[in-house]
């Protein structure tokens, strides 16, 4: 599964941006995501890959990347 | 043989304490902004009740409105029940209180604790005693004066929270109309999540609980988002599949008002477009039990629900608990 395709979707479709600003270093307050945007991101994450991402992880992820680099280790 | 009846709603009320405090008025309290509050949850301003008047003041104004709106006397009455997590006192029960204060001298009367899922439990419960026939006209009630239990230096909590009553009366009513479907669900493992830690024999009132700010309300904000949202979606969709209809049947979807993005959310993920959602949280904020009925009544009062609509009431809360009821109009 290609995983930053997957993301960059549901960061497009979550957040309402165009896809071109989404890369791997592109941090999240960059794209305007308030604390609950990332809340909805995170959820809609959890059900895609079918895990569960604690708070603590989710204080940590700053850029796309991050995401990525943590579905990448842990789906 | 009886005939096979629903219970219906056959009148609607409410009450709102005139005083409003805005989110200006917050940024003098704590530090925040009229800007943050909007974009986080939708709320603009709330009511606060004053200060001598407490959770049966609001609840008999909006029992009154609810029986006249339903052509009912007091003395018609057979069960009222009420939902608050703010009770006048803990005994007797506000339910008690309002029966007096109504002169509803024929009814049962008592209170049920379901925090913001309060008046979806307390229909839910009045639906099985019309349908038995046990009791023929109830009244159902959902108050709040959260004001008094919210920490005012709290920002986490304190822009979210208001006051004001709804109330609904149940008659039976032909079967194709009336409450068609109820569900309640409960999950006492999020009981630490949102609460009022003091008060109560766990934490009896003492010098010690009133230093550490016990007897306000507690909440661990992320966590109930994702419940709330999660729920809101899950149980519209259990409920519309167990009636056998689908979610984009629905005429209008009045959800617990506690955050609009938990609204939007969960509306998008239903993918229910907005003229479906009933959304008044940016006048009251969160109203706890009195949210449902005061938002119903107001639904009904401007002809957004008319004979015929498909009406689906949705709670979700402290607890946890959660709960949906799907109504013929
Ligand atoms: C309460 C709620 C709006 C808070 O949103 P949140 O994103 O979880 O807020 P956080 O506490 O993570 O704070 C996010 C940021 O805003 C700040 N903030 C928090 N409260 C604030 C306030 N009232 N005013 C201004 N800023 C605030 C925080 O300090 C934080 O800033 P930082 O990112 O610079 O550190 C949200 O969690 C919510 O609505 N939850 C559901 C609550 C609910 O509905 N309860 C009743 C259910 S019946």
């Amino acid at each position: 599964m290609d995983i930053f395709a997957k993301v960059k979707e549901m960061i497009v479709e979550q957040l309402g941006v165009e896809e071109e600003e989404v890369k791997k270093e592109t941090a999240f307050k960059d794209l305007n995501a308030d604390s609950l945007d990332i809340v909805e991101l995170v959820m809609a994450m959890e059900e895609e890959f079918d895990l569960e991402i604690s708070d603590e992880q989710v204080e940590k992820i700053k850029t796309v990347g991050d995401v990525i680099q943590y579905l990448e280790a842990n789906v | 043989m009886h005939e096979r009846v629903s219970a219906g709603i056959i009148g609607t009320g409410s009450y709102l304490p005139d005083q409003v405090l805005n989110n200006y008025d917050l940024e003098k309290l704590v530090e925040t902004s009229n800007q943050w509050i909007c974009s986080r949850t939708g709320i603009q301003e709330r009511r606060i009740a004053d200060e001598d008047v407490s959770a049966s003041d609001l609840a008999v104004r909006a029992a009154e409105a609810a029986l006249e709106a339903s052509g009912l006397s007091a003395g018609q009455l057979d069960l009222i029940i009420v939902a608050t997590i703010t009770p006048d006192m803990f005994f007797p029960s506000t339910a008690c209180i309002v029966q007096d204060r109504i002169g509803a001298k024929n009814a049962v009367a008592f209170d049920i604790s379901a925090a913001c899922t309060g008046f979806v439990y307390g229909l839910t419960m009045a639906e099985q005693f019309v349908k038995l026939g046990t009791y023929r006209h109830i009244l159902v009630i959902g108050v709040e004066v959260l004001s008094k239990f919210v920490d005012w230096s709290d920002r986490n909590t304190c822009i979210l929270f208001g006051d004001g009553a709804g109330a609904a009366v149940l008659g039976p009513v032909t079967s194709q109309k009336g409450i068609q479907f109820s569900r309640l669900g409960s999950d006492g493992s999020g009981g630490d999540l949102l609460k009022i830690p003091a008060g109560g024999s766990k934490i009896p009132s003492s010098q010690y609980s009133l230093d550490n700010g016990l007897h306000f309300i507690k909440m661990s904000g992320k966590d109930i988002f994702k419940f709330a949202v999660k729920v809101m979606e899950h149980s519209t969709c259990d409920a519309m599949e167990a009636c056998g209809l689908k979610v984009s049947d629905i005429d209008l979807l009045i959800p617990h008002q506690a955050n609009l993005r938990i609204i939007n959310s969960a509306a998008k993920r239903l993918k229910l477009p907005p003229e479906k959602v009933w959304v008044n949280i940016h006048r009251y904020g969160n109203i706890s039990a009195a949210s449902i009925p005061v938002a119903l009544d107001e639904a009904v009062t401007l002809g957004k629900i008319r004979e015929g609509s498909l009406v689906v009431l949705l709670g979700f809360g402290a607890g946890l608990t959660w709960g949906v009821n799907v109504i013929r109009w």
